[in-house]
């Protein structure tokens, strides 16, 4: 699905202009802990996270990730808006929690772009 | 034909308001002129329909302006054609089937002027005058996606020309030893601007043509270690990440406060950060796992109450090596791609 697809799907508000809407999310990873999402997150996934400073948006360039999603319908300061602007890096507020989020996306077809420190190397080793 | 259907593509919804917003960015940036056809092929009041027809036919064009005098006093559209010919009228002037004074738009307007005639009018094309009213231009919805995507492609086109002359930078300059160098000072507990170091090293790494897995690892591995600065030390460090064609050396440095145990330190899980810190998201102890992942070769010297120094190594395998213009002998072929070496040197000497 696209970036377009998703914000719907998560019944979400698109919270910053700079993103392309038609990017595509290739799965998902659901984290707030950041090199948890380092560790584990896979290329051009969506994030679910309950954090909202910039370093989420600079986590997700660093791993990636094609879309952020913010649960909770928490609002992120500015600061992470412009970065995510900057970044043209998609940034969506989602009214639902991180469980809900997880289901709905995962019902929807969205495979786990997550990786147990048991599944051994990654594509990075 | 030219003529637009009933009004369905106005009903613009959140959703794609918000996907026409780029566009529309440039909708404001560029000017009529810039997007308009200015080779245009005008007909005068006495010219004949059937000439229009021929017109349009040779010309592949379903529209044209009118002009007496050098003055622009009407536009005839295919519309108009197909009424004279439905009349079997093909040898009336222009005059008789024309629409007079048509809508005209300004050619250092910004085409969003333009788009909006063409929303709340049911025209199909504008004659563009310039600022003396001389007819110098015809603007069509066509002509202003060309423009846009013109636009567009010229946006992508500089990043492209960036990347590339940045990608011949090795090729280019012949020297027995090539590298590029990058540094930068990072300040403690400063997260607002904590991750620009690593975001420019990885743009700095796809510019010169790095394979985005090679950029993903050095970013990830950089923006761990500049995490790392901002949590730990006492007044900042220093990130210098050597470029060479076929490897990157990452290196940061800094004064204090220095790691007890190294091998604790290095441990999956093991953290000294504080509840602030991890309420940011950080902290969870997997940095050092994490950078060790994504590296050929990792070493951690501290020394408690000096500082510590972490030297990265990314080998690059012969697809991924910047092309270069080195000439003899590579050094230190002793450490290849693939013999992947975590060693941890401690030096607690406290």
């Amino acid at each position: 699905m696209n970036v377009a697809e998703l914000t719907k799907l998560v019944s979400g508000k698109l919270l910053n202009q700079a993103a392309d809407l038609m990017r595509e999310v290739k799965g998902g990873c659901g984290a707030d802990l950041m090199s948890d999402v380092l560790a584990s997150i896979q290329p051009e996934a969506v994030l679910l996270t309950g954090l909202c400073n910039p370093q989420v948006i600079r986590t997700s360039q660093m791993a990636d990730v094609a879309a952020v999603v913010i649960v909770r319908g928490k609002t992120p300061p500015q600061e992470t808006i412009d970065l995510a602007n900057k970044e043209k890096l998609a940034l969506i507020s989602s009214p639902y929690g991180m469980f809900e989020l997880c289901g709905r996306l995962h019902r929807a077809g969205l495979p786990s772009l997550e990786r147990s420190v048991s599944d051994g190397p990654s594509e990075l080793e | 034909m030219d003529q637009a259907p009933p009004r369905k593509e106005v009903i613009i919804n959140d959703q794609v308001a918000e996907t026409i917003t780029r566009a529309e960015e440039l909708a404001y940036e560029l000017k009529i002129s810039e997007v308009m056809t200015s080779k245009i092929r005008v007909l005068s009041t006495t010219s004949k329909m059937r000439e229009v027809m021929e017109l349009f036919r040779t010309a592949r064009i379903s529209g044209a302006p009118v002009v007496d005098g050098g003055v622009l006093v009407g536009i005839i559209s295919m519309e108009d054609l197909i009424r004279s010919l439905y009349a079997s009228d093909l040898d009336a002037p222009t005059s008789r089937y024309m629409s007079r004074r048509p809508l005209t738009v300004k050619d250092t307007d910004p085409v969003i002027e333009a788009l909006k005639v063409f929303v709340n009018s049911q025209v199909g094309r504008l004659p563009v005058l310039n600022i003396e009213g001389t007819l110098v231009g015809i603007l069509t919805k066509g002509d202003i996606t060309r423009g846009l995507l013109r636009a567009l492609q010229r946006d992508y086109q500089e990043e492209e020309v960036r990347r590339y002359r940045a990608s011949h930078l090795f090729e280019d300059i012949i020297s027995g030893r090539t590298s590029l160098i990058l540094r930068y000072n990072i300040k403690p507990r400063d997260f607002t601007h904590g991750g620009e170091a690593s975001s420019n090293i990885k743009r700095a790494l796809l510019r010169l043509g790095a394979s985005p897995q090679i950029a993903r690892r050095c970013g990830i591995a950089v923006y761990e270690a500049e995490i790392n600065l901002i949590i730990h030390t006492t007044n900042g460090g220093v990130i210098r990440v050597e470029i060479e064609p076929h490897r990157i050396t990452i290196d940061t440095y800094d004064d204090g406060p220095g790691i007890k145990d190294v091998e604790l330190a290095m441990k999956p899980g093991y953290s000294t950060a504080s509840e602030e810190v991890r309420e940011l998201g950080f902290g969870a102890g997997m940095g050092l796992t994490n950078m060790a992942r994504c590296v050929d070769n990792i070493i951690l010297e501290s020394t408690l109450g000096k500082g510590t120094h972490l030297k990265m190594k990314i080998f690059l395998e012969k697809e991924d090596r910047f092309h270069d213009g080195t000439v003899g002998n590579k050094e230190d072929t002793s450490n290849e791609p693939g013999t992947s070496n975590h060693a941890v040197k401690t030096e607690s000497s406290d």
